[in-house]
């Protein structure tokens, strides 16, 4: 039994948006907006197209800077904090990463640990530990030294996903993981991000785009239109019709998922 | 990994083979074992000039501004993500050429002035496309696009001066842009030797981030990379590279543009292949010089850069029939 | 660079401001070819150009050198003009860049070297005798460059292009090279005309190459409808219908006849094929059609503007209205570079 199947207690982190402001090209996407990420949740972050969710995740992880407000971690502004140092401990992995030609899915893994490599040490014993591991619970060992343009759509997000383990962050940031994916491979990513998080404690938010795999993954999900939060909460408190008619404009009905039991979405129609 | 150490190894051996042929022949060829001897202190005082006078001058600033450019080249284009980005392309030698030009024709400079002449105008340049392209934040297309339109001026304001000019120093200034090994000295090995000895050090340093950037601005972020510095201090090195070296030897065609791209596809794995773009070049370099002294024309020298121009365009067609729909190789 | 093909019922306001574009076009025109006649080192009152023209005066030097020097000099800056702003025009549709120029299919590259080859082998100094070899060398060079560039599995796009013109071009500039450095008089006589230059043509070599800028202009002509599909990207094109092929292989007959023609019968003009479309684009709206018609309009303007200019700026000497171009051209790049928002590259 590697030292990497043990659970590892995180430190706990607080990550918290406060009053922000966010905008691109001189709109304001997202005004004046807080919100608390619980430590050690898996939290989903939910809308209608261009409500500003990705937005409001890029400004949580420091990639677009607030024009007001500020986004504190750990009590600290995150753009006053040199920026290796928050990679060690918030991972991000934007919708569409570049995967340079003919890169294995091995080294791909592996440039994840870049924020823990210094100057003069390079690669260590805990490097090749974490990239194993990586690729072990992504379940893409076996295909760790084929290239990355093989690879199908699935298999891709997956080794991506593994880049992002491997950087082993206390705090995971996805935008969109499952988009392209089909519902086995969507569910497979969205299995290890929850093991992820039962396992080692670590603070998932994602932006996703399908309510109901939201609703089934989620401990803490956040709705929003128009740039605004409009609800936040459990999933049983946000997905509410109500919710539904003034976030989508749509009608439905809402049901306990037989499987799962977090609730469900079936949509009557358009408003 | 090892496929890298491979090919690189195979690549210093063709070097070192090229280096003590081209060291050997010429209008009079040594033996391989007067070579060595010379090479080792011993040997005929005429052997001894013929060595290191004439030719290892030559082969050794052969070497070190092929490092310059090959590893200019490799940077420039996984920087800006683009195969067209080379410095060639992108004006810094057109910009080095007008200021040795002007330098040659309008102040009937020589020598070092000129080579003085034409860093500063390199320089200038990459200041310029860089400060024109700048909209809050880089944007690696708009430096080759601002860039190239600075070639085009550069041109231009070449042709003028050309028109202008004695015919014979037009000739001369055209010699200076082809880009040529002739003459080279000791002190011109000095200063691309010391220039090699800083910059090489902080290419190696900031690989690890360029590495990094490949994945894409945002992951670079991610993985605490500060893009915008990574990316200016990276630009800094690598124009300071091909700078220096355009004001040694001027701008020798197509080295800096062909040596990584056949450095990576040799090497494959998605790196960023430095070391065997640096090697690549230096055969590349070697090479053509060789031929440019011997082979063209019976007698008569041809200016190196000439060689590298034509031996790259079939290079350059060979890129383009194995690239696929989205520009991307197969 | 996404443009939507307009809607065939285009809104009222958009065709008044393309009407209105053309006919301050036309408008621009016709007075920039009234002061090319006009202007220079010798100034000329304008009374005498209505009379130089149709009821000339034996003896009068003024009519003398309004016909004799300047109207060829307008002309072949009127034909220049045209074929390269819808030359560029075309090229910037077809390879769905904006800062393509019609240079980049090696055409300069081309007729520059069977215009050394002329000097230098067959000794000819007249620019009108380059004529032949400057269109040969600019459609040879343009037809190797699309046949690489059509290799491998997708034919001719957009990026196999640029890369066989910027192969091709290299090759080319070194052969060139080669040879001016060991050859002192064929420079001597090539670096005039390699500048560009609308000055020393006569009204033969116009009679020489109207009628491939005419051909040009048609196969323009019928490439803009084809233009505004292929601006969709490929595989839409596609499934609306147009054959991509034929699309660039039209376009491409179309820039190798403009170009070829405008450097036969000015040199190697760099800009104008680059710059003219951008200009025109903000006012006509993304319709290829209208891009080229109007294109042909402001082409010869800017070219006749800069060769005014040349001839003004250093008075009695001149500056070759190539380069002018090339000097106020990149600046108006680069202004356009900062100002497009380009997608993420």
């Amino acid at each position: 039994m590697t030292q990497a199947d043990a659970p590892q207690k995180r430190p706990t982190h607080a990550l918290r948006a406060e009053n922000v402001t966010l905008n691109y090209g001189g709109r304001d996407i997202v005004a004046n907006l807080s919100v608390e990420i619980p430590d050690g949740k898996v939290t989903v972050i939910v809308g209608a197209n261009a409500c500003g969710k990705s937005t409001l995740l890029r400004g949580l992880s420091r990639l677009l800077r607030p024009a007001s407000g500020r986004v504190m971690l750990d009590g600290r502004d995150i753009h006053s904090v040199p920026s290796k140092e928050i990679a060690r401990v918030v991972g991000i992995l934007p919708q569409s990463p570049i995967a340079p030609e003919g890169i294995t899915v091995r080294d791909l893994v592996a440039r994840g640990r870049y924020p823990h490599q210094g100057w003069f040490q390079q690669w260590s014993a805990a490097d090749e530990a974490a990239v194993e591991h990586a690729l072990e619970a992504t379940d893409t060992a076996q295909l760790a030294s084929r290239r990355i343009e093989e690879l199908s759509g699935g298999q891709r997000q997956r080794v991506w996903i593994a880049m992002a383990l491997s950087q082993d962050p206390d705090i995971l940031l996805l935008d969109e993981p499952t988009t392209f994916l089909d519902v086995r491979h969507q569910l497979d990513a969205l299995d290890v991000l929850a093991r992820l998080n039962r396992e080692r404690r670590t603070t998932v938010v994602m932006v996703l785009h399908e309510l109901n795999l939201a609703a089934r993954y989620a401990d803490h999900m956040v709705l929003m239109a128009g740039g605004r939060i409009i609800a936040e909460g459990e999933p049983s408190e946000v997905v509410t019709a109500e919710r539904m008619r003034e976030a989508f404009g749509l009608e439905s009905r809402i049901i306990a998922d037989p499987v799962s039991g977090s609730p469900m979405v079936i949509p009557e129609g358009r408003v | 990994m090892t496929r890298t150490r491979r090919i690189s190894g195979v690549l210093i051996l063709v070097a070192v083979a090229l280096a003590l042929v081209s060291i050997a022949v010429g209008a009079y060829t040594l033996t391989l074992p007067d070579l060595l001897v010379t090479l080792f202190g011993g040997g005929t005082s005429a052997d001894q000039f013929i060595v290191f006078k004439l030719r290892l001058p030559r082969v050794l600033l052969a070497i070190l501004v092929a490092v310059a450019f090959g590893l200019a080249g490799a940077l420039f284009q996984s920087l800006l993500r683009n195969a067209l980005a080379s410095p060639d392309i992108i004006g810094i030698s057109g910009g080095a050429s007008v200021a040795a030009v002007l330098s040659l024709l309008v102040f009937g400079a020589t020598g070092l002035i000129v080579s003085l002449s034409a860093l500063v105008g390199a320089l200038l340049v990459a200041f310029t496309i860089y400060l024109l392209s700048w909209r809050s934040g880089m944007n690696g297309m708009r430096f080759v696009l601002v860039g190239v339109g600075i070639a085009f001026m550069a041109q231009s304001v070449i042709g003028y001066l050309i028109t202008r000019g004695d015919v014979r120093d037009a000739q001369q200034a055209l010699v200076w842009m082809v880009g040529g090994l002739g003459g080279a000295s000791w002190d011109d090995i000095l200063i691309m030797a010391v220039s090699l000895a800083i910059l090489l050090p902080a290419v190696f340093m900031l690989a690890s981030q360029l590495r990094m950037l490949q994945l894409g601005d945002d992951l670079a972020a991610g993985l605490g990379v500060s893009v915008q510095r990574s990316r200016l201090a990276l630009i800094v090195v690598a124009v300071a590279l091909v700078a220096i070296a355009t004001a040694l030897v001027g701008p020798l065609a197509f080295v800096a543009f062909v040596s990584a791209p056949i450095a990576r596809r040799m090497v494959r794995g998605g790196g960023l292949a430095l070391v065997p773009s640096a090697l690549v070049a230096i055969v590349l370099v070697l090479g053509a010089d060789f031929v440019a002294q011997h082979l063209l024309t019976a007698g008569t020298q041809v200016p190196t850069g000439i060689v590298t121009g034509i031996v790259g365009a079939p290079y350059l067609l060979w890129l383009i029939s194995t690239t696929n729909r989205e520009g991307r190789a197969s | 660079m996404t443009q939507i093909a307009p809607n065939s019922r285009a809104t009222l306001s958009l065709r008044a401001q393309r009407w209105v574009t053309v006919s301050v076009a036309i408008s621009l025109l016709l007075v920039v070819l009234v002061l090319s006649l006009a202007l220079g080192a010798r100034g000329v009152e304008f009374s005498q150009i209505w009379q130089a023209l149709f009821d000339p005066e034996a003896g009068n030097n003024d009519q003398l050198v309004i016909r004799e020097l300047r109207l060829p000099r307008t002309i072949v800056g009127l034909l220049a003009g045209l074929s390269l702003g819808v030359a560029g025009a075309v090229m910037q549709g077809v390879t769905r860049n904006p800062l393509a120029d019609p240079g980049l299919l090696g055409v300069n590259a081309g007729a520059s070297l069977a215009v050394v080859f002329a000097i230098s082998v067959l000794s000819i100094t007249n620019p009108t005798g380059y004529i032949w070899f400057a269109f040969a060398g600019a459609a040879a060079a343009a037809s190797v460059v699309y046949a690489i560039g059509s290799l491998g599995r997708e034919g001719a796009t957009p990026v196999k292009l640029v890369l066989a013109g910027t192969a091709v071009t290299a090759g080319i500039t070194s052969v060139i090279s080669l040879v001016l450095i060991s050859d002192t008089d064929t420079l001597n006589t090539f670096r005039f005309w390699s500048v560009g230059s609308l000055a020393s043509r006569d009204l033969e070599a116009v009679r020489l190459t109207i009628g491939f800028v005419i051909a040009g202009a048609l196969l323009a002509i019928i490439s803009g409808r084809m233009l505004n599909l292929v601006a969709l990207g490929d595989d839409l094109a596609r499934g609306l219908g147009q054959r991509v092929y034929v699309a660039r292989a039209v376009a491409a007959g179309a820039v190798v006849l403009l170009c070829g023609s405008a450097t036969a019968l000015a040199g190697p003009i760099v800009f104008v094929g680059l710059v003219v479309p951008h200009i025109v684009r903000p006012f006509t709206g993304p319709d290829y059609r209208w891009i080229i018609a109007v294109s042909a309009i402001v082409g010869p303007s800017l070219l006749l503007i800069a060769d005014i200019v040349g001839r003004l700026i250093v008075a009695p000497s001149e500056l070759e209205a190539g380069l002018v171009v090339a000097i106020i051209g990149a600046p108006v790049m680069i202004a356009l570079v900062r100002r497009v928002k380009l997608a993420g590259l």
